[in-house]
């Protein structure tokens, strides 16, 4: 047992646990940190891109120090068949601004630098000791933690769970249900590596210009799921990921999509000559608004993933985990400085907080979104088709009348899903999007 | 009882690679380790404190970042943490560092109380050479027991010690006076994996650092590069033996077939072996 009482225990040192334990360190509070990885970052997977205005709330000058890897310029969105891609590119100029907006990053390196700055600020880590339950009082209120060390139990007022999207303390303390299936995705992830002026002349980009494609379609086999490849400064990070209940239904395995995605005819020429140098695969919480969790309690407290604070669509989620650490912190230095009780109760404020942020706004406007991909897999295989159809009749040019292939591309939509389909697919991916 | 372990932190050797073209070491992003044979050498040391009582001090020599293998060690349970950090210790080979060390060990002395037991692991995986234990044991006229399998029995009042020290063709078993230097075999024990409570002393433990002068250095001629009278000349790696790997169809086949068609495959490229066999069966 740890004599020292402190005033919460932050389970986890990832975005979320990280943000939680700097914000209450550097207001003075006495925070114990846990992680179970060897060093924070060492269990952690992510593409990655970081959303600089999620961090610049809690570190606004992180751009001095944290290792970054490109600042993103360019933005290519894919729809793709077996043999070609559709895409919407968006390149501007204006993200090389003095404070750019997003950025790749290799997390294990991130997550080494965030730590070490909340250390500066004051919280306690312990690595390689895993927290294994949640003590109570006889009142049932969490009142520390007990963790897989000899001698393991610490105490806090208050517990903050950022133990990602597994979240077994929380599982087995009976705060949430076990994950479903369908709320959660599998991705892999590669990092090939590439000489710098490679990666800038293969992507067209100087300096720390960075490029990121996100792709969907038949990449994933029908199965509902999306592939990514993001520049950093000598290496390139690719993965692609679908919902686990799909991977068991489909009898696929995460591998052997991402081979596939890397010999696809668009990507292929983008890895050539990189060395693999690292395989990782991760779940990611895609249930949305409705799969979240209860927050609160009392003694405890959720954040980032653990509490499926991810936005699918957007394809964020790093900075949901940091503004809900920050907010929870928040929340916990503000009860501290009114002497108040860390109860349900007065946790509420947590709530109240979050609703306001784009946090909760984003994940209850697309609450529906998770169910309607999941029930819609034309999405991700039949449409992308259609798509590529009707660009590759529209642009070869072979002596037959556009009003002709206008007609045949129509034709190939209605008979791909029929003239009722088609309009109950957009009336109700309309209403999902509302 | 005071003892001292001498720890390195050295890349993880089993994610080192060496670059194609330019045949150097390539440390970047490759993470650092405690050298596992020191890791033996700790955990005996913290057996006989528990058994003796006293403490460890767990010294190394390095960048400023060999606080995290410090602090690791402290985890694990050492008592004390001492980092000798300079700029004018880098490039140190075995002299080098043997002569830093063991001025840093004459100031743990002065500090702290003198050690009756040193320990290093039997060798670094980086350097391979097994010379900085010896080294130490010789500059500060330590009884040198290298290889060390066992402590068969310490008596720390009488200020004797036997241990098992493994050697070519066998095993001796030694007996010296302390204070003694051991170099610690790999395998005789397994590292602790420390308590909560160790864990967060380790946290918020104040490592000493010392640079040469505070380690009461004064002749800087023996440090670093300067003191270092070993040159790498080349480094480079070994390439690869061409060799091949054959399945051979057994399906089915009887165990005596499978053992034919194995026997003749080998025969097939080795006619060398076949006529030594042959000749061998014939009592020649």
């Amino acid at each position: 047992m740890i004599e020292q009482r402190f005033d919460a225990i932050v389970v986890g040192a990832g975005p979320s646990g990280n943000a939680a334990a700097y914000t209450m360190a550097t207001a003075g509070l006495k925070v114990l940190q846990l992680e179970r990885g060897e060093y924070p970052g060492s269990k952690n997977v992510q593409g990655a891109i970081l959303y600089a205005s999620a961090l610049e709330k809690i570190i606004p000058d992180f751009r001095d120090d944290a290792p970054l890897e490109r600042h993103v310029i360019e933005q290519r969105l894919w729809t793709m068949d077996d043999a070609s891609h559709v895409g919407v590119h968006y390149r501007s100029s204006d993200f090389n601004e003095e404070r750019p907006n997003r950025y790749t990053i290799l997390r294990a390196q991130f997550d080494k630098w965030f730590s070490r700055r909340v250390r500066d600020a004051g919280a306690i880590l312990l690595c390689e000791t895993t927290v294994t339950e949640l003590l109570r009082d006889p009142a049932g209120r969490v009142i520390g933690v007990r963790t897989d060390r000899d001698g393991g139990t610490a105490f806090a007022d208050i517990v903050v769970l950022g133990e990602g999207v597994n979240g077994l303390v929380g599982q087995r303390s009976g705060l949430r249900p076990e994950l479903k299936p369908d709320n959660v995705a599998l991705a892999v992830k590669e990092m090939h590596f590439l000489p710098r002026e490679t990666i800038e002349s293969r992507f067209n980009l100087k300096q720390d210009e960075g490029v990121v494609i996100e792709a969907m379609g038949t990449i994933t086999a029908g199965m509902t799921g999306t592939a990514f490849l993001y520049t950093n400064q000598e290496s390139i990070s690719i993965g692609i990921g679908c919902l686990v209940s799909d991977f068991a239904e489909n009898q696929q395995t995460p591998y052997g999509l991402l081979e596939a995605f890397k010999n696809h005819p668009s990507i292929k020429p983008l890895l050539e000559n990189a060395e693999c140098k690292e395989y990782v695969a991760h779940l990611i919480p895609e249930g949305g608004y409705n799969a979240i969790p209860e927050l609160y309690g009392d003694g405890w407290i959720v954040v980032g993933d653990a509490g499926q604070f991810v936005n699918a669509v957007h394809r964020e989620g790093s900075n949901l985990a940091m503004t809900t650490g920050r907010i929870a912190g928040e929340t916990i230095v503000a009860l501290k400085q009114r002497h108040q009780a860390m109860s349900k109760a007065n946790l509420a404020e947590y709530r109240r907080r979050l609703d306001e942020t784009f946090v909760m706004k984003d994940l209850k406007k697309y609450r529906k979104i998770p169910a309607f991909l999941h029930r819609n897999k034309q999405i991700f295989g039949l449409y992308p088709k259609l798509f590529a159809g009707a660009a590759q009749t529209w642009l070869r040019v072979d002596g037959i009348d556009k009003r002709t292939k206008e007609k045949e591309i129509l034709k190939s939509f209605r008979k791909g899903r029929t003239l009722p389909g088609l309009i109950g697919d957009a009336f109700n991916f309309a209403r999902s999007w509302r | 009882m005071h003892i001292v372990v001498c720890m390195k932190q050295v890349p993880d050797s089993a994610q080192i690679r060496v670059h194609p073209v330019t045949n150097t070491i390539m440390r970047q992003g490759v993470p650092t380790i405690i050298n596992p044979y020191d890791l033996f050498a700790l955990e005996e040391a913290m057996r006989l404190r528990d058994q003796f009582g006293g403490e460890v001090t767990v010294l190394t020599m390095g960048p400023p970042m060999a606080e995290d293998s410090l602090r690791k060690a402290l985890t694990f349970g050492a008592d004390r943490a001492v980092l000798l950090t300079d700029r004018t210790f880098a490039g140190s080979d075995t002299l080098a560092t043997s002569f830093a060390l063991a001025s840093a060990l004459s100031k743990i002395g002065e500090v702290f109380g003198p050690p009756s037991l040193v320990f290093t692991g039997k060798q670094t995986i980086d350097g391979d050479t097994a010379q900085v234990g010896p080294g130490i044991a010789k500059r500060l006229a330590l009884h040198q027991l290298t290889y060390v399998a066992r402590i068969v029995a310490l008596d720390p009042d009488a200020a004797t010690i036997t241990v098992e020290r493994r050697a070519e063709g066998g095993i001796q078993v030694l007996s010296t006076r302390l204070p003694a230097l051991i170099t610690m075999l790999e395998g005789v024990n397994e590292i602790r994996r420390g308590t909560l409570e160790s864990a967060y002393r380790a946290a918020c433990a104040e490592i000493v650092i010392w640079n040469a002068a505070a380690a009461g250095i004064g002749d800087l001629g023996k440090c670093g590069l300067r003191g270092s009278p070993t040159i790498v000349k080349k480094v480079f790696a070994p390439s690869p033996r061409a060799e091949k790997v054959q399945q051979l169809p057994t399906a089915d086949l009887p165990a005596e077939a499978v053992a034919e068609s194995v026997i003749r495959e080998i025969f097939k490229r080795q006619p060398a072996i076949e006529g030594d066999l042959v000749r061998f069966s014939a009592g020649q």
